[in-house]
């Protein structure tokens, strides 16, 4: 890295003046960075205009209402996003714990087992496919394979759908952090006896735990944002949670894209209120996960 | 003998005992993480045959035409895809058009140009950027950068270009309101901007330096060194980005949402509201019934096949310098 500092240019040029260089270059390179630099700081500024605007829209709707009653119907005064956070929370959750055994375990196959393997390497291809396929076909595949035939929306095909765009993250980062685990660990555990399984878990595991934990933290913040799938499978209501998953679950998301655009006034203060609330809490999320392991081995 | 060895084990068995898992263990072990590694296998499957299995109907009805159509008419139940095609492919073009220079931009900032203490953090502001859920750009769109966008750019271009053929139509606002085609085309720039600079980066940094190096050392500048040697040397792994950026964008579903207007009619202007597949689906799949389901659901098989592909190629094409350069 020092090395390359010395040799770029910047630093040449603050002893040998440009007066060397063909003007056409000196212009050219002025302009690449000149560019890039803008293209970077307008990145940055859109995030900040994006949160500017959460905070000036969504602190006027905060009120001890908005953590304590439900989200009211049309034309009703008042009310509060308390059903929705309950919910979207539920759904979370509920995605998260069905999605993080089977990508913790998926991830352990093709970094532990399947070395070498073309069905691995064929799995490995189309998790990154899944990664990146759109949401809401997924919300269709769930309504078709969950909300159809049990005949109504319902949290667990909400909780499914958001498990199945969670999965794909977990696997990625799983399967990237075992691999860091040197092999000489591994082999130091077989050594002195114990089964694959345990190597594995007790080795292999324990020693890429931040990152895994990372992984997981990271698919918690893309789903506990994601509206698109759950408009077809939890669908939205002004209900409390009444502690059964079948039927409709409110939830934040899908209450902010119904009420965003509603022509109430306190229904759109509300939907403010939650977009506030929803995208601090996943870019803390993001931001702690980001932490917990260096970013450069998380991939 | 035999009592002196179990004295001697004695002690150790006081002391907590970690014993191995039994035999059987191992194998369910090994069945359940290649159960679940199936399963991914399985879930990809299951989407695209929900997705056959839901629009056969609706291929069957209109055949061929279902893509060529682009009457779309819930009263008379007559459906083609035409316009929700179109309506994608041209907001995802935008979207590159706009969002790959940036993306490359920043990816060669963060790589060429950034001094070391300012990386972190602009790494961490250009992942965030993605991190920020869908819903909310499609808000920000709509309430924040629609109205500005219709004010200072589309009334005073439209004015300007009036009467020019070719232009003019591309750049005629007939209902000045700031959404349609043009402004979902900007919000998913924005929004694939993160993933394809990062990707990009990851190629950049994959390039061994040595190559950098002597090319600052003869005395490239840093244009000649991005020209010369990082652009030819990462090659079509930024074909594959980009293509991972438009697999984004083609299935980018609230944000467009919002902001594209959901009409239903071709338009040649870019700054006439349309319609995307994935749009017309969020909108009309919870009133939808019979034919119109199936419809929809034919449309999230085109959907799913043209992102497929998208995306498949881009992996391709993104895992050869990664094979190249190990």
């Amino acid at each position: 890295m020092t090395m390359n500092d010395v040799l770029t240019p910047t630093k040449m040029a603050k002893s040998q003046p440009w007066g060397r260089v063909r003007r056409g270059r000196y212009v050219a390179d002025r302009a690449l960075k000149v560019t890039c630099a803008l293209f970077t700081a307008l990145g940055a500024f859109v995030l900040g205009w994006i949160l500017l605007m959460l905070i000036v829209e969504g602190v006027s709707g905060f009120s001890p209402a908005l953590f304590t009653q439900t989200t009211p119907g049309p034309g009703t005064q008042g009310g509060g996003i308390a059903n929705a956070l309950v919910g979207s929370l539920i759904l979370t959750f509920l995605g998260i714990a069905v999605a993080t055994p089977i990508g913790v375990l998926a991830g352990t196959y093709l970094a532990e087992y399947g070395k070498g393997s073309k069905l691995a390497e064929v799995i490995r291809f189309l998790n990154d496919v899944l990664l990146a396929a759109p949401s809401i076909l997924i919300g269709l595949f769930v309504y078709t394979l969950m909300v159809q035939p049990m005949g109504s929306y319902s949290g667990w095909a909400g909780g499914v759908a958001l498990a199945i765009i969670a999965i794909p993250v977990i696997v990625r980062t799983t399967e990237d952090m075992l691999r860091l685990v040197p092999g000489s660990l591994r082999e130091a555990g077989a050594a002195l006896g114990a089964p694959l399984s345990t190597v594995i878990m007790q080795v292999s595991w324990r020693a890429a735990r931040a990152g895994m934990v990372t992984g997981i933290l990271l698919a918690t913040a893309r789903i506990a944002g994601e509206t698109a799938p759950l408009l077809f499978t939890a669908l939205n209501n002004n209900f409390w949670f009444k502690g059964n998953l079948m039927g409709g679950v409110s939830n934040l998301p899908v209450m902010i894209y119904q009420f965003a655009l509603a022509p109430y006034q306190n229904w759109r203060e509300l939907a403010w209120a939650g977009a506030l609330i929803i995208t601090m809490s996943i870019l803390a999320l993001s931001v702690v996960a980001r932490l917990i392991v260096k970013r450069d081995h998380v991939r | 003998m035999v009592a002196l060895t179990h004295e001697g084990l004695a002690p150790s068995r006081s002391a907590p005992v970690r014993r191995s898992p039994p035999k059987s263990f191992d194998r369910i072990f090994r069945l359940a993480s290649f159960g679940s590694a199936l399963l991914v296998l399985c879930v990809l499957a299951g989407i695209l045959a929900s997705m056959i299995y839901g629009g056969w109907p609706a291929f069957r009805e209109f055949g061929f035409g279902f893509i060529t159509s682009s009457v779309w008419d819930v009263q008379r139940d007559q459906y083609g895809a035409w316009v929700a095609i179109v309506g994608t492919l041209s907001t995802a073009l935008v979207a590159l058009v706009i969002g790959v220079p940036i993306s490359l931009g920043i990816a060669i900032f963060l790589t060429q140009l950034c001094p070391p203490w300012l990386k972190r953090p602009v790494s961490t502001t250009i992942e965030l950027l993605a991190a920020v859920p869908s819903i909310i750009y499609g808000m920000w769109g709509l309430f924040v950068f629609a109205p500005l966008f219709a004010r200072f750019v589309q009334i005073p271009v439209s004015n300007l270009v009036e009467g020019i053929p070719i232009v003019g139509t591309i750049f005629h606002a007939s209902v000045p309101s700031g959404v349609g085609i043009l402004t979902a085309g900007i919000i998913l720039a924005v929004m694939i901007v993160p993933f394809v600079a990062s990707i990009t980066r990851d190629i950049f940094d994959q390039i061994p330096p040595v190559l950098r190096e002597s090319a600052y050392g003869i005395g490239c500048t840093t244009w000649e060194v991005v020209r010369h040697v990082l652009l030819p040397q990462a090659g079509v792994s930024i074909i594959g980005a980009v293509m991972l950026g438009l697999g984004r964008a083609l299935g980018e579903t609230m944000a467009v949402t919002f902001v594209i207007g959901n009409a239903n009619r071709l338009s040649a202007s870019l700054f006439d509201p349309g319609s995307t597949i994935a749009s017309r689906i969020a909108n009309e799949f919870n009133e939808a019934l019979g034919l119109q389901l199936n419809a929809l659901m034919a449309l999230g098989c085109i959907l799913f096949l043209v992102t497929f592909a998208v995306l498949v190629m881009a992996r391709i094409l993104v895992a050869r310098v990664n094979a190249a350069t190990r």
